[in-house]
């Protein structure tokens, strides 16, 4: 039984996701704990069989106690393997100390100009994430719970901006060590995330295939400016009938919150709270982008397997944009605003009902091509459900593709920590006014920013939306990828 | 270590280290002396002037009369006379009378003159247990003396270190109490480079590189915490052994690169545990590396009793084991 | 036994002291009893905290210091011997810098006045722990042995009460035992702050504990400054040849109270102390000088003006003297840097 949150002494165990016989993975959640803190799912420390279970379901044991045996498979024979308290061989399966909390939906999909939208990319649920917030760290890790954050730990954390509440300790007692932090600065915040997007294999639903471009149906969800399109009703598995869930949701039913949802929730709230969300939009002419794109589309989907939607058009323009307005590639803190070197892109993901943002790192380095390359590769991953930490780690700026779902205009919520988050909205062909006065049919695509305004004023979000418009509106078919 | 004449060394254990360093001194420098109660026809209780006063003459080894205070106070005035005495306490235990002279005199010489005069003085003194020596044969004195400005206090714990402090003692042109663990004499052994070299006073020596935490320790204790530290590397723990060899003026820089690499730090020695070294160590440390410390600062050391007793399990109870000390570096890697 | 000298009437035992000798050791009487008494006047003028007074010790100090060996001996003093610091070389302008605290002290104002330090004059430095100094005494002395330095010797003065300490009976013993060229000079004026002699010790003489060392023990009249010339002399030459040492006690007075800071109302009577003063050895001895035509009165009186001109000239140029500065503090703690903590770039 882990120690889950301060001064914690025992736990109950909730649910058995796993029973004997089963395989388990290293990380995978095998049970959800729940204590008077915090509920939890805890993650496998080895990859093998569960040959026990020692604790019934709705069963109270102290912290320390073992819970069930599990046969290592990489260390061979019947080696039990009794997950007790937070041993050090346990995993870091933080919380989504992340800020991947949004969700959307990758525009794998193509943005077809006249605002038909199909709603496709990977929906599927993974389990929800563990809440392993193993609290503070311990001072003298004496007493049971009377763990307490060192000045090391406390000041790596401050340095790494690492969330100790969603680092679980290592040390005795389960008290948060100096390395814990470390490590989970290296994963970034979003290391549990990954854990909760691994288990791929655990899925309840199936991958529908990308529908065809129709007007999107309509969802349950009403066309508020949410970053949250809710994904379209999968295909129900009488498993889903039978229990109510976010992803299937019907009137009338009281959907239990999910851990995933928990944390979502908690994020959005965080984030509203903490930034003061200011919103400006513009429209682009993406017309000429487009014909590029159309031209280019066939040879590379033949050349790289990978579909070439308009995103990594917007994603290289935006990055330049970013280059120009740093600021917006910038993070709020207590000491200062700090301006990252790094631009790391992160693109919302809808996760069946969870949201993701997988991060293209670098994106400042990378052609139209690589981006395109590099945001196929992250679809692909969750797709199948193998995001690492990596994937989730260290974004900066992020991009929501809310046109996918026929959105003209969306006011998204910023992730925690970024100062800005842009949406690319429905292509839409319209009569517009050129320069001559002419009247002329083009593809327009609003462009709609959520900003830290304790970071950037209007001017630099205007400037940096108008920055963003030129670009693309200067990209053309003689460009190369 | 700076070695001049470097040629291949000799193992010898510390007490021939002490042995050879003098006599080499009293060869090189006329200025050097031996005083001391049975330091000439006796050789030293512990045989470490054997053959001295036959060699040098009893104008070089002087046998004093019992009486500690003119032991030191005496060497005080030839030192302030320009020789190079070296005064003997022929057991830690037995100091206390000389302790007005040490602290009161020798160590503000240079201070309260201005440097018009200066005392170059050295004090040699086997102390520490674990030789069922009990209460007067036994005990550490370091925190009695490194208290005071205008002292050096050295406490070197392998043969080679011995020799390149001993001589840096005396060359050293202030007081210096220059301690000898008497349990190591005999049991330590190590290389020591053959010539004259000295090693310099404060600095100390990372006898054990590690990651994991450090330890701070001299005199047996040191010994007892690298064969801990040795075990545990077994176990995969990376235990920084930091042999302290000076105790006034201490290596501030090596504590505390050791620290901000381990995070943890673990202070042994043999003296109580009040008011002994280790406090001022772990202010230091608390001072200047709080926010590098991943674990409260641990110190093991003397019980807060006056001696360790004559019967064995009481110098056991008092004296730290080995096992003791893996216990508490396996603690504090855990941590 | 011990042996006892002393100065005889009119007829002036010079004990082979010329007459400028002669004058110079009233001279150095006369100095010794005017700086004294500045410094009292100071301390009553609130311009420095502390003064020790030598009243009545003139005698014995001019009479040691003759026999002293300058640039062969060193002394080795205790804070009452203002008078041997003199009759060794210091001047009053190092003595009024040690009363004023100022940098021009040879400590640099780091020392209680009258803690001499002068290591070119041989003038060993003190502290004020009593009989402390008698240790380092004998190191020098064993010192000059140990470099076969004959025709050398090394005074050591202290008082009475010094001489129940444990440190002066083990210099005693081991100066004796390793037959070093010392004289151990003690100035008994009966007093130890407010101790007097019959507590201090159970004998009437401190020289009649020498045979307990296998020592000579000598007393002399310290009042009389050719007296205690002579009982030095003899002494000091016996050490210088390799003679070993010998226990001289001075027989004299402590007129004044210990220091500025005791008042001696407390234990002594004044019908005591007026009776005792009738031996003054300055006037006495200057009206010797004159009676056995060494000097006449007008020379006398020139003298005390001499005197007198050069303490005031001295006190003035003290105390225009600067103070130590605060940095000063932190130096000469030890010949290299004195931080106990200390850090080493390569290592």
């Amino acid at each position: 039984m882990p120690q889950l949150g301060e001064t914690v002494t025992e736990g109950t165990v909730a649910q058995w996701l796993k029973k004997p016989g089963d395989a388990v993975e290293k990380y995978e959640a095998f049970v959800e704990v729940s204590t008077d803190k915090v509920n939890a799912e805890v993650p496998s420390p080895v990859t093998g069989v569960i040959r026990e279970l020692i604790v019934k379901e709705g069963e109270t044991v102290p912290t320390g106690a073992p819970i069930a045996i599990i046969d290592d498979v990489a260390a061979g024979a019947a080696t039990p393997e009794p997950t007790g308290s937070g041993s050090p061989s346990e995993q870091v399966a933080a919380a989504a100390g992340d800020r991947n909390a949004e969700a959307n939906h990758q525009a794998s999909d193509e943005p077809v100009p006249g605002g038909n939208v199909g709603l496709s990319g990977p929906t599927y649920s993974a389990p929800a994430p563990s809440n392993a917030a193993s609290g503070n760290g311990a001072s003298s890790g004496v007493a049971p719970g009377g763990v307490r954050v060192s000045p090391a730990v406390r000041r790596l954390a401050r340095e790494h901006r690492i969330d100790l509440a969603r680092v679980r300790g290592t040390g005795a007692n389960g008290r948060i060590t100096a390395n814990d932090v470390l490590e989970a600065a290296k994963a970034g915040p979003s290391a549990a995330v990954a854990a909760m997007i691994t288990t791929a294999k655990e899925e309840p639903h199936p991958i529908p295939a990308p529908p065809p471009p129709t007007p999107p149906p309509t969802t349950s969800a009403p066309p508020t400016p949410t970053t949250t399109p809710p994904p379209p009703p999968p295909t129900p598995t009488p498993q889903e009938r039978a229990k109510p869930s976010y992803a299937g949701a019907r009137p009338g039913e009281l959907i239990p919150l999910t851990q995933a949802r928990k944390i979502i929730a908690q994020r959005m709230v965080d984030s509203k709270h903490t930034a003061p969300h200011a919103w400006t939009m513009t429209e682009v002419d993406v017309t000429n982008v487009w014909k590029w794109r159309v031209r280019e589309k066939d040879a590379f989907e033949k050349a790289y397997g990978v579909k070439l939607t308009l995103l990594p058009f917007f994603i290289r323009a935006a990055v330049e944009s970013l280059a120009a307005f740093p600021l917006m590639n910038a993070s709020f803190t207590d000491e200062g605003i700090r301006v990252h070197r790094d631009v790391n892109v992160g693109l919302a993901i809808a996760a069946g009902g969870n949201l993701i943002v997988p991060v293209i790192r670098h994106a400042d380095q990378l052609s139209v091509k690589g981006l395109a390359l590099a945001a196929g590769e992250l679809i692909d991953k969750a797709r199948r459900g193998k995001l690492g930490a990596d994937d989730l780690a260290g974004g900066t700026f992020t991009v929501n593709n809310t046109g996918a779902n026929g959105s003209i205009l969306s006011a998204p919520i910023l992730v925690p920590g970024q100062t800005g988050i842009v949406t690319t909205e429905a292509v839409v062909k319209r009569p517009v006014v050129r320069d001559d006065d002419s009247i002329a049919i083009r593809s327009m695509m609003n462009v709609c920013l959520s900003l830290d305004h304790r970071v950037v004023d209007g001017a630099v979000a205007s400037g940096f939306l108008s920055d963003l418009k030129k670009r693309l509106e200067a990209m053309g078919p003689t460009g190369s990828l | 270590m700076t070695a001049t004449a470097q040629q291949t060394g000799v193992t010898m254990t510390n007490v021939e280290a002490v042995r050879t360093t003098l006599h080499d001194a009293l060869a090189r420098d006329e200025r050097v002396l031996i005083m001391g109660e049975d330091v000439g026809a006796r050789g030293n209780v512990f045989l470490i002037t054997k053959g001295f006063l036959e060699e040098f003459g009893a104008e070089r080894v002087v046998d004093t009369p019992l009486a500690e205070a003119s032991i030191v106070g005496v060497a005080i005035g030839m030192a302030m006379e320009g020789l190079r005495p070296i005064a003997e306490i022929q057991f830690a235990d037995f100091i206390y009378p000389a302790f007005n002279q040490i602290v009161g005199e020798a160590a503000k010489t240079r201070y309260r003159s201005n440097g018009d005069y200066t005392c170059p003085l050295v004090i040699r003194t086997p102390y520490g247990g674990g030789v069922r020596g009990a209460l007067s044969h036994s005990v550490s004195i370091e925190a009695l003396f490194y208290h005071v400005p205008g002292l050096t206090i050295l406490a070197p714990s392998t043969p080679a270190d011995i020799k390149g402090l001993l001589n840096a003692a005396i060359e050293c042109p202030d007081p210096v109490l220059f301690l000898e663990h008497k349990k190591t004499y005999r049991s330590v052994k190590g290389e020591v480079p053959s010539g004259y070299y000295t090693i310099p006073i404060g600095k100390a020596d990372v006898k054990k590189a590690g990651t994991q935490l450090t330890v701070v320790s001299y005199g047996y204790n040191l010994h007892q915490a690298l064969e801990a530290a040795n075990r545990l590397e077994g176990e995969g723990v990376s235990v920084e052994v930091i042999d302290l060899r000076s105790i006034r003026p201490m290596d501030k820089g090596a504590i505390l690169a050791s620290v901000r690499k381990t995070r943890k730090l673990l202070i042994i020695h043999e003296d109580n545990k009040f008011g002994g070294i280790g406090a001022e160590i772990s202010a230091m440390v608390a001072e200047e590396a709080l926010f590098e410390l991943d674990a409260p600062i641990r110190r093991l050391a003397g019980p807060d009793v006056p001696a360790m007793g004559y019967a064995q399990p009481l110098e056991e109870e008092f004296m730290t084991s080995t096992d003791e000390m893996v216990e508490a570096m396996r603690e504090l890697a855990k941590f | 036994m011990a042996k006892t000298t002393a100065a005889r009437g009119r007829e002036l035992d010079r004990a082979g002291l010329s007459d400028e000798q002669l004058v110079a050791m009233l001279r150095n009487m006369l100095l010794q009893r005017q700086l004294d008494n500045r410094g009292f006047q100071l301390n009553r003028q609130g311009k420095i905290p502390f003064a020790l007074g030598s009243e009545g010790h003139e005698g014995v100090q001019a009479g040691a210091a003759m026999a002293f060996k300058r640039g062969a001996d060193v002394l080795v003093p205790y804070y009452r011997d203002l008078g041997l610091a003199l009759g060794v070389g210091m001047t009053p302008f190092e003595i009024l810098s040690s009363l004023f605290a100022r940098e021009t002290d040879r400590s640099m104002g780091r020392q209680f006045p009258n803690h001499y330090t002068n290591h070119d004059l041989g003038v060993l430095s003190i502290s004020s722990i009593i009989a402390g100094h008698c240790t380092h005494a004998v190191g020098v002395a064993a010192a000059f042995k140990y470099r076969g330095e004959s025709g050398r010797a090394v005074l050591c003065s202290n008082g009475e009460g010094a001489t129940s300490q444990g440190e002066w009976h083990e210099s005693v013993n081991f100066a004796a035992v390793h037959a070093l060229p010392i004289v151990f000079l003690v100035q008994n004026n009966e007093w130890a702050i407010s101790t007097p002699q019959e507590m201090q010790m159970k004998v009437a003489n401190v020289a009649d504990k020498a045979p307990g060392y296998g020592l000579p023990g000598v007393v002399c009249d310290g009042f009389s400054p050719v007296a205690t010339f002579q009982a030095m002399h003899d002494a000091l030459e016996r050490a210088r040849g390799g003679g070993g040492p010998t226990i001289v006690e001075a027989k004299c007075y402590r007129f004044l109270s210990h220091s500025t800071d005791d008042d001696d109302r407390t234990y002594r009577s004044r019908e005591v102390i007026e009776e005792r003063r009738k031996m003054d050895p300055v006037p006495r001895y200057e009206q010797l000088l004159i009676e056995a035509g060494v000097i006449d009165e007008p020379r006398a009186k020139q003298l005390k003006a001499d005197v007198l001109r050069e303490t005031n000239e001295a006190t003035d140029s003290a105390e225009a003297q600067r103070y130590p500065t605060a940095e000063s503090l932190y130096t000469n703690v030890v010949a290299g840097d004195y931080r106990p903590w200390q850090e080493f770039e390569a290592r």
